[in-house]
């Protein structure tokens, strides 16, 4: 017996909910053979700004959970991806990976996330310091996270370049609003079903899609974002970005590097980018 | 007198959604939007009601009411602040020659349950602190048990004892059940002697809908449109955002109209919408979205 075939509807994801875009606005995804492939929510700055709402208010609840507990999360949501590396392979190869690029793209994506849950506890010591200093202080260095994070996926790698830089992120207790890849965004969010689905509270990660040069400089202008990561090569955008960012002294990260796959996108530096660093002065031999 | 309330028009929930949503979907923006948010500002009773409530909560709450944000020009103050009793001297003494009117919750806020003397006993003691305006709150499990009569005579005794202060009658709808119980209750306020009416006290949820005050509205018309008197209304608790308050507004214009779009006849009980909109302001002076660590707290 035939089947209607039933399409899956991409939305938004925001605050750990799938709404649509509140502009009411969509675009066509096309496969490499310009065959439609599904309509994406086209998310406008109120959507970004609902979702910044949403990211402050998991931030503090997710920076105080402990870095077992972040760790776990981490790893949940590989186990998650791992169940479901067919459908992500299917995706990547729709949006027109061949089927060896594709299974080592989801497989990466899931070994960066094991990678970064194993960091969570131990990111901290790495970085930190007890300073000599030359008068009667205890003087120490530790990381605390920037807050909420803006970021610009890559474009050509719709699945490991989002996981790349959002894993170090919230591995470090910040919460983000990714804009994923433009052209490849369905593993982006059947990427927030996972997510959905790992124990990850609402709002520490928030995906939408669209269009870049629109969304651009309304995230780094944003006056509550803390940090901006751009992944790509357009130096007109990085200029953009660099300049709106100063208003708030917003910390801009740039990336760009073409291949996601570069077992050098795995580091602890990654996760350092959006630290802040707290210097404490505390008098001894008083 | 009591009025006669077996006469009034009833509401049917879906027919005031349907209305609701008009007013929900007007598009305000650029300079309209400025100008509607500045009188939204200018209508606030900017509200602290808390058990933990301090002196230093009070004055900053009230360097608050008269600075809101000093870098943005042109921007009013709120209308009141909103206290306990025993904070009241020291917000006027605060607020002197701000033209900020100090307003005091009585009657055993919130939940009204005391005996008629206290009440007025309270009334009066807020008064004497220098309160210019009182709001009470009406014996709800009377009004539910169908005792009008006690909650039109309590609303009377309690009008007498302000004196010079403008009374709000606080219904809270939140507990009232049905609207027609809302309409009935304003009916009551509003013969009484009620200056104001008032939807809740902001400790019980549901607090301020549009549709309770859709029908409280409804209700001052009918009472301006028979004796000539102008009530105001205030909606208070649960409005949190910059565009709830412009629905409002747009609600308050299309359903009472112009005369009552000032603060003399409106008012926001928030303590969160101030700053709402003063973010929205400077978004709209500068084009960036604002965060609340460049604003002073409320």
């Amino acid at each position: 017996m035939s089947r209607i075939d039933i399409h899956k509807t991409y939305k938004l994801y925001i605050g750990g909910k799938f709404p649509r875009t509140e502009s009411g606005r969509y675009y066509a995804v096309k496969d490499k053979k310009e065959n439609f492939v599904a309509n994406m929510c086209l998310a406008s700055r109120k959507d970004f700004r609902n979702a910044v709402v949403i990211a402050r208010k998991a931030q503090k609840s997710w920076a105080n959970a402990t870095a077992m507990n972040k760790g776990q999360i981490l790893y949940r949501i590989a186990e998650m991806l791992e169940g479901r590396r067919a459908q992500f392979v299917a995706e990547l190869i729709t949006q027109g990976s061949s089927e060896k690029s594709a299974q080592l793209e989801v497989d990466r994506a899931i070994d960066r996330l094991v990678y970064y849950a194993g960091w969570s506890d131990k990111y901290q010591q790495f970085f930190s310091a007890v300073n000599p200093v030359s008068s009667a202080h205890f003087n120490f260095s530790c990381l605390e996270p920037m807050g909420i994070v803006a970021m610009i996926a890559a474009e050509n790698q719709g699945l490991l370049g989002l996981v790349s830089v959002v894993a170090p992120a919230i591995v470090g207790g910040n919460t983000v609003i990714i804009l994923a890849s433009e052209t490849k965004p369905l593993s982006a969010i059947s990427f927030a079903e996972v997510l959905n689905s790992s124990d990850v509270p609402g709002g520490v990660v928030n995906i939408l899609t669209g269009n870049a040069d629109e969304l651009m400089s309304h995230m780094a202008s944003h006056m509550d974002v803390n940090a901006i990561v751009y992944c790509g090569q357009n130096q007109k955008a990085i200029t953009t970005i660099n300049e709106l960012a100063s208003n708030n002294l917003k910390r801009t990260i740039f990336h760009k590097k073409n291949d996601w796959l570069d077992t050098d996108c795995e580091s602890p530096y990654m996760i350092e980018k959006t630290q802040e660093v707290k210097t404490t002065w505390h008098p001894t031999k008083v | 007198m009591l009025p006669n309330l077996n006469n009034l028009p009833t509401y049917d929930t879906v027919g005031v959604n349907e209305r609701i949503s008009r007013f929900q979907s007007r598009s305000i923006k650029k300079s309209a939007k400025v100008e509607g948010l500045k009188l939204a500002l200018s209508m606030i009773d900017l509200t602290t009601l808390e058990g933990k409530d301090t002196k230093g909560k009070v004055q900053q709450l009230c360097y608050k009411a008269m600075h809101p944000h000093d870098t943005l020009k042109g921007i009013p103050t709120v209308a009141a602040i909103c206290v306990y009793p025993t904070y009241v001297a020291i917000a006027k003494e605060t607020l002197k020659g701000s033209g900020i009117q100090v307003a005091s919750v009585a009657t055993a806020f919130p939940s009204g349950n005391s005996k008629l003397q206290v009440k007025l006993d309270d009334t009066k003691y807020a008064v004497e602190q220098g309160a210019d305006e009182i709001d009470m709150v009406i014996s709800r499990g009377e009004f539910l048990s169908g005792n009008y009569q006690y909650v039109y005579d309590e609303i009377v005794a309690v009008k007498k004892a302000c004196g010079k202060a403008h009374l709000k009658v606080i219904l809270e709808t939140g507990e009232l059940d049905t609207l027609d119980n809302v309409r009935k209750a304003s009916e009551i306020a509003m013969y009484a002697g009620a200056d104001f009416i008032k939807t809740s006290t902001g400790k019980i949820q549901p607090a301020a809908t549009m549709q309770v005050t859709y029908v409280m509205f409804d209700a001052i018309k009918d009472f301006y449109l028979k004796t000539g008197k102008m009530i105001g209304m205030k909606p208070a608790g649960g409005i949190s955002t910059s565009k709830i308050a412009l629905q409002y507004l747009v609600m308050l214009n299309e359903v009472l109209g112009e005369k009552w779009m000032n603060n003399k006849y409106f008012r926001f009980g928030a303590s969160s919408l101030a700053n709402d909109i003063l973010m929205q302001l400077v978004k709209a002076e500068t084009g960036m979205y604002q965060s609340a660590d460049y604003f002073s707290k409320d």
